[in-house]
């Protein structure tokens, strides 16, 4: 089973703008594929085409309010996952957005005022067992909601599909 | 304490008493409905963890519907996986192209939807069917496949926002303009999370189309569901449809609503939301002839019979202004052939149209009618995000069928209680039609 990390260290890659939609991290017109090495290509194209080229794996996205607002399509989470963000913080989350990223065991902080914190390039740690978005660049501190027991669970499953498949095991056991 | 109507779905679907807002149900799924973009992934992932066969084909209802006609190669893989697939699994509830629909307005209309159901489907816009009475939510394609497996999904038991629509739509208003009022209100995230229960005084009056036009875009306020209760047009509506037996669920008179509002339906206008945000309504009185070089009439929003006939009365007799394109896209193909039969696309061919198959199309800059850079279009669908029917550099407004057709006759934004037939809402389809179309 795949431990959920209790720290992260990344650079930033601060969007503050609030409502960034899946329709800006990733275009519909690449819906055509569900390849996450192909989506990843593309992601935030609509927002910033200069992504790509500059996220490195293990990178921090930072975000405003109400981020993956608008349509269900889990190619936005793959696209960056697949692009090498490991976690993206934002001020609020779109609901689906929040649940495809949850059911594929990646990770979605909610953190107030995420976006003031850090500017792009900054040096970022999340310290999951505390509660806090640590930047090493400026020195500040914030704290976060922590996650709930379901979604912990979640994570730590691997995401839904595990999940599910490991609780119905036991009910067959 | 009584409970909404949502509580009272997910509490019955999750073998409860009672459920509260935010609890974790696992609630069983009446309706499962499939398209060529989300479902393909779903599948991938189960047939990697050697799941095969789904929990129950006579459960799931398949159309591909965004991309077709297949609109490029990958496309059509796509479109031929969902095929094969469904084939593959013996699910009987299959619309190919030909007799395929926007998934939102095909399973309403053919008798798929029932109050009391619990639905899910891998699109936002699966809110839409809440105007029957049911708890239907979009999902993406890990909840897909695992409720494909099991016929069951997590659920956290959403707060309920109540809206009340008082009096009666005005002359040239629409339930579209309901909406866009309702979004402009509480901006974008206004609801998020919550299910959106529609009731009051003004709902009695609005007809099955109009009211999913409301429920619809319960996403676009961030919503996890737009509700209303299946009262008599939406029963009437149903078993027109269908034989099967439904349950209906009312909310309690002292159930806990988050928050309530009410909507004096009368003192609206016509509303136009301008780019590139849904809440960005305003009324039509308050904007200048901004030149528009494309109208797009139809989606899952506004494209069923009901918004089509609204637009050929106005655009009966007249022509698209030069400089401007019009393109119609009825929802469903049942919709399409009843277009066919009342004479509306004559009329729509004859002011200079172009009307398409049904398909999301371009809603979401998928094709037919994909804007470029500078372009300025109003449409009838429901987001008018930076870059959603194109270029990132196209402008989106949107607004009711009945200002798209006065939109395209003038060229520019245009109010559409200058171009209506003079006086009530227009009935151009002879009496009756939905009688024949549905033999009752």
């Amino acid at each position: 089973m795949p431990e959920i990390p209790t720290k992260l260290r990344g650079r930033a890659h601060v969007y503050g703008r609030p409502h960034i939609n899946t329709d800006e991290i990733i275009p519909a017109r690449h819906l055509n594929v569900h390849d996450e090495a192909e989506l990843a290509r593309h992601a935030m194209e609509d927002i910033d085409e200069g992504f790509v080229a500059r996220v490195r794996p293990g990178d921090i996205l930072v975000a405003g309010e109400d981020f993956g607002c608008g349509s269900s399509r889990e190619h936005a989470v793959w696209a960056l996952r697949g692009a090498g963000v490991k976690v993206v913080i934002a001020q609020s989350f779109s609901r689906i957005f929040f649940r495809n990223a949850i059911n594929n065991g990646f990770l979605a902080i909610e953190c107030v005022g995420a976006a003031e914190l850090a500017s792009t390039g900054d040096d970022l740690e999340v310290d999951l067992e505390r509660g806090l978005l640590l930047n090493h660049t400026r020195g500040a501190e914030a704290r976060f909601v922590p996650l709930t027991d379901f979604a912990k669970e979640l994570l730590a499953a691997g995401g839904l599909l595990p999940f599910v498949l490991a609780k119905r095991a036991k009910v067959v056991a | 304490m009584g409970m909404t109507i949502t509580e009272k779905l997910l509490a019955d679907h999750s073998g409860r008493e009672r459920v509260v807002p935010g609890e974790i149900v696992n609630a069983t799924l009446d309706l499962i409905i499939c398209h060529e973009v989300t479902t393909p992934p779903a599948v991938a992932m189960l047939k990697k963890l050697g799941i095969h066969k789904v929990f129950d084909p006579s459960k799931i209802l398949v159309t591909p519907d965004h991309f077709v006609p297949n609109k490029d190669i990958r496309s059509a893989e796509l479109a031929k996986q969902l095929r094969e697939w469904r084939e593959e699994q013996g699910i009987e509830r299959y619309y190919e192209v030909g007799n395929h629909g926007i998934c939102h307005a095909l399973a309403p209309e053919q008798g798929h939807v029932l109050p009391g159901q619990t639905i899910v489907c891998g699109d936002s816009h699966t809110t839409t069917m809440g105007a029957l009475g049911t708890f239907a939510t979009g999902i993406g394609s890990t909840d897909l496949a695992a409720a494909l497996a099991t016929g069951e999904l997590w659920f956290k038991v959403p707060e309920t926002m109540r809206i009340d629509l008082e009096g009666s739509l005005p002359f040239g208003v629409y339930s579209k303009d309901i909406i866009l009022s309702i979004i402009s209100k509480i901006g974008v995230d206004g609801a998020r999370y919550m299910a959106m229960e529609y009731g009051g005084s003004g709902l009695p009056s609005l007809s099955m189309e109009a009211r999913f036009t409301i429920t619809n875009m319960a996403i676009e306020a961030g919503g996890k569901s737009g509700i209303m209760p299946a009262d008599q047009v939406a029963q009437e509506y149903v078993k027109a449809r269908t034989s099967d037996a439904f349950r209906i669920f009312e909310s309690d008179a002292d159930a806990h609503y988050a928050s309530r509002h009410r909507i004096q339906v009368s003192a609206l206008e016509p509303m136009v939301a301008l780019p590139s945000l849904p809440s960005n309504g305003r009324f039509i009185s308050e904007l200048s002839p901004v030149k528009m070089d494309q109208v797009y009439i139809g989606s899952c929003t506004n494209g069923r019979i009901e918004d089509l006939r609204i637009a050929a009365s106005i655009l009966a007799g007249n022509k698209v202004a030069a400089g401007t394109r019009a393109i119609v896209v009825p929802a469903t193909t049942e919709v399409w052939k009843l277009a066919l039969k009342e004479g509306l696309l004559e009329i729509f061919a004859d002011a200079g149209c172009v009307v398409s198959t049904a398909t999301c199309g371009a809603c979401l800059g998928g094709h037919m009618g994909v804007l470029g850079p500078g372009e300025t279009c109003l449409s009838t669908t429901n987001r008018n995000f930076i870059g959603r029917m194109g270029s990132t550099k196209s402008l989106v407004y949107l607004a009711s069928p009945a200002t798209a057709a006065a939109t395209a006759i003038a060229g520019v934004i245009a109010d559409p209680r200058d171009y209506l037939p003079s006086s009530g809402h227009p009935v151009l389809a002879p009496t009756g039609t939905d009688d024949y179309l549905w033999g009752v």
